[in-house]
């Protein structure tokens, strides 16, 4: 006969079960090596491909750029007796006193010395402002906004091109990492509320402005930058009465601006068709009219959704300023590349090279992390939390 | 089923006419989507479209805000006429609320967001007198609780408690409901139906599309039978379904009914 007293008859509790952890293969530094690195045996062998190859690429470069390099001016130097040169550097490492040698022209060009603390200060009070925008608990928004987009732009201008009382400066002069920033600002500025309005546009059920729109974005679309520069530079001044001249810097920024605007128009018109109609009509149904409902409703979730690609644009954009080498502007990696062809400097392209990555590489990864932050932030949608 | 509260009264007080549809024609390209709509609304007046599916009854609705524009004929809401006029059609939209199939409330904005925003950016309401009487009509749809979260964490009978709230705090002549409870999970059909009962109690102008004949009974002073773009019958509700004049009613409501 059998034995029917161990055989469960209903919900059975066992509290020694419960306390049983998983085993090792399942949480814990094991598990996460088996997962991720080592979980088939493709997988395994690009870990192992991977780790030589960091193996074999990582060691010199530290070596190089840290080890190796040189950091300090020789003695000579520092007394005043002569200039530094390469050959103050060790052969085989990084050359990182060329680099504080120039670092005024890198970051201001040709702008004179005695005049560059108008520059710092308008990046200080840029620097500042943005961060007011940007992190939410710092009050004050509307004032902020007020200083950012009407009072900042005036007070800049007059900061870095003189002129009542303070001595003019040509945008001539500008150059290096401060003409970089002022083309990426003030160009990316522009043409996302420009690229907002094509993006419209296109969408217009007007056939003038669809049609128009268009046009502009097809035509800058189709023409590298490179092109759109030149034009810039030699074709506006032909749409312009005789004899005025504008300032070489502001034809560029004007290219740049539609060039970037067309770009983004695209991407932010990719988000409006994300919008379904329902979010129109439930707006409609209200009383709004055409720009409340866009205001309101339709681009924050249309530019919500587009924000990667955005950003994706406005790097894309921020490395484009140095195209406008092509026209004769020393942007920072032209001014650097200029730098390291002085004859005392020779065979210092990699050192500069390798600093303008890193600056540029900074400022990209900067907008990234911010982008990221961003979205998660307005991420209201369809998800519950 | 809500078919249990007691029936409101059926005859009107009122003569003032609030829509009128006179010989109203649509078309999308080649389909003649609806034909020869004459319709009267008087004020308070509670009207239940009812016809098998594609027989033109959202369209006839959306046409009274000119969500859908008409082709032929003439509509006139509140004493303005619906053209071209974008202005006019502002207008009316203000004074016209609407509910959605599926609730059309603003992702990105919490459930106060979505009330108070027509409001203040419409008809220039100071903020804070927009969120009181936000608060109000939530309190009134029953989910008062519910004002600072985003539409994406309600359940879908909340969000079309929401989407009504929304449209009453732009304190509306007439209240549109297009097929409000047809996107809801069954259990969530009465909630909405409730609240959609207390409008009517209190004295509401309200034109719904539905399916749920017991609301009908309830609540509508005359039901309108629609099928291939026309009106066919309409009647009073016992009248409407204790004894449909025509075929094609009897056929509909057999088909609704009896299944």
């Amino acid at each position: 006969m059998m034995d029917t007293s161990n055989v469960p008859t209903g919900p059975r509790q066992n509290p020694e079960l419960e306390e049983i952890s998983p085993p090792i293969t399942v949480v814990g530094p094991v598990a996460w090596l088996r997962t991720n690195l080592f979980s088939s045996p493709f997988n395994t062998l690009l870990t192992i491909l991977a780790v030589l190859f960091l193996a074999w690429a990582v060691p010199p470069f530290i070596r190089w750029a840290f080890i190796d390099a040189t950091w300090t001016f020789p003695r000579e130097v520092l007394d005043g007796a002569r200039g530094p040169n390469r050959g103050d550097c060790a052969p085989d490492g990084a050359c990182w006193i060329f680099i504080q040698a120039r670092i005024g022209q890198f970051l201001f060009g040709f702008y004179p010395a005695d005049e560059r603390w108008r520059v710092v200060l308008v990046f200080i009070l840029t620097f500042g402002a943005v961060a007011g925008m940007l992190i939410e608990r710092i009050p004050f928004k509307k004032q902020n906004a007020l200083f950012l987009f009407v009072i900042l732009p005036i007070l800049s201008l007059w900061l870095l091109l003189g002129g009542l009382g303070l001595e003019v400066v040509s945008s001539r002069l500008w150059g290096g990492f401060m003409l970089t920033l002022i083309i990426a600002c003030v160009g990316i500025v522009l043409a996302l509320p420009l690229g907002i309005l094509l993006a419209l546009g296109r969408r217009s059920e007007l056939p003038v402005v669809h049609l128009l729109s268009v046009m502009l974005i097809e035509f800058v679309r189709g023409v590298p930058l490179i092109t759109v520069l030149f034009m810039a530079n030699v074709m506006l001044p032909l749409f312009l009465p005789p004899g005025t001249t504008i300032d070489p810097l502001l034809r560029i920024l004007v290219g740049f601006t539609v060039f970037t605007a067309a770009y983004l128009a695209e991407v932010v018109r990719g988000g409006l068709q994300a919008i379904g109609r329902g979010q129109y009509e439930g707006a409609a149904s209200l009383g709004l009219g055409y720009w409340s409902m866009m205001r309101l409703i339709i681009l924050p979730q249309a530019l919500r959704i587009s924000i990667p690609a955005i950003v994706n644009t406005i790097n894309g954009a921020f490395m484009d300023t140095t195209l406008v080498a092509v026209v004769g502007l020393y942007d920072f990696l032209n001014i650097v590349r200029t730098g390291s062809r002085d004859a005392n400097w020779i065979g210092t392209e990699i050192d500069g090279f390798v600093f303008c990555a890193a600056i540029y590489w900074i400022c990209c990864y900067g907008m990234s992390r911010y982008s990221i932050s961003l979205e998660r932030k307005l991420d209201t949608g369809h998800k519950k939390r | 089923m809500s078919a249990t509260a007691q029936a409101l009264p059926t005859e009107i007080q009122s003569t003032d006419v609030m829509i009128s549809m006179t010989d109203v024609h649509k078309w999308f390209g080649q389909f003649h989507v609806l034909k020869n709509i004459n319709l009267s609304v008087h004020k308070g007046e509670r009207i239940v479209v009812c016809g098998p599916s594609g027989s033109g009854k959202s369209t006839m609705i959306r046409c009274i805000n000119r969500l859908e524009e008409h082709q032929r004929g003439k509509i006139v809401v509140d004493g303005i006429e619906l053209t071209r006029d974008l202005k006019n059609i502002e207008l009316v939209r203000r004074e016209v609320g609407m509910v959605f199939q599926h609730f059309n409330l603003f992702p990105h904005l919490t459930v106060l967001e979505n009330l108070t925003l027509a409001p203040v950016w419409v008809r220039k309401m100071p903020k804070k007198e927009a969120e009181d009487a936000a608060m109000h009509y939530l309190e009134r749809v029953r989910i008062p609780e519910q004002a600072d979260k985003y539409p994406g964490q309600l359940s879908g009978g909340q969000q079309q408690r929401v989407a009504i709230a929304r449209s009453l705090c732009m304190n509306p002549k007439v209240m549109l409901f297009d097929e409000p409870t047809s996107a809801l999970d069954p259990e969530m059909i009465k909630e909405v139906l409730d609240v959609m009962i207390e409008l009517a109690r209190s004295g509401m102008t309200m034109i719904c599309v539905t399916h749920e004949m017991g609301f009908a009974r309830t609540v509508a002073n005359r039901v309108l039978f629609m099928d291939r773009g026309e009106i066919i019958e309409q009647n009073e509700p016992e009248a409407f379904f204790n004894n449909p004049q025509s075929e094609r009613t009897k056929l509909f409501l057999s088909q609704i009914l009896h299944h």
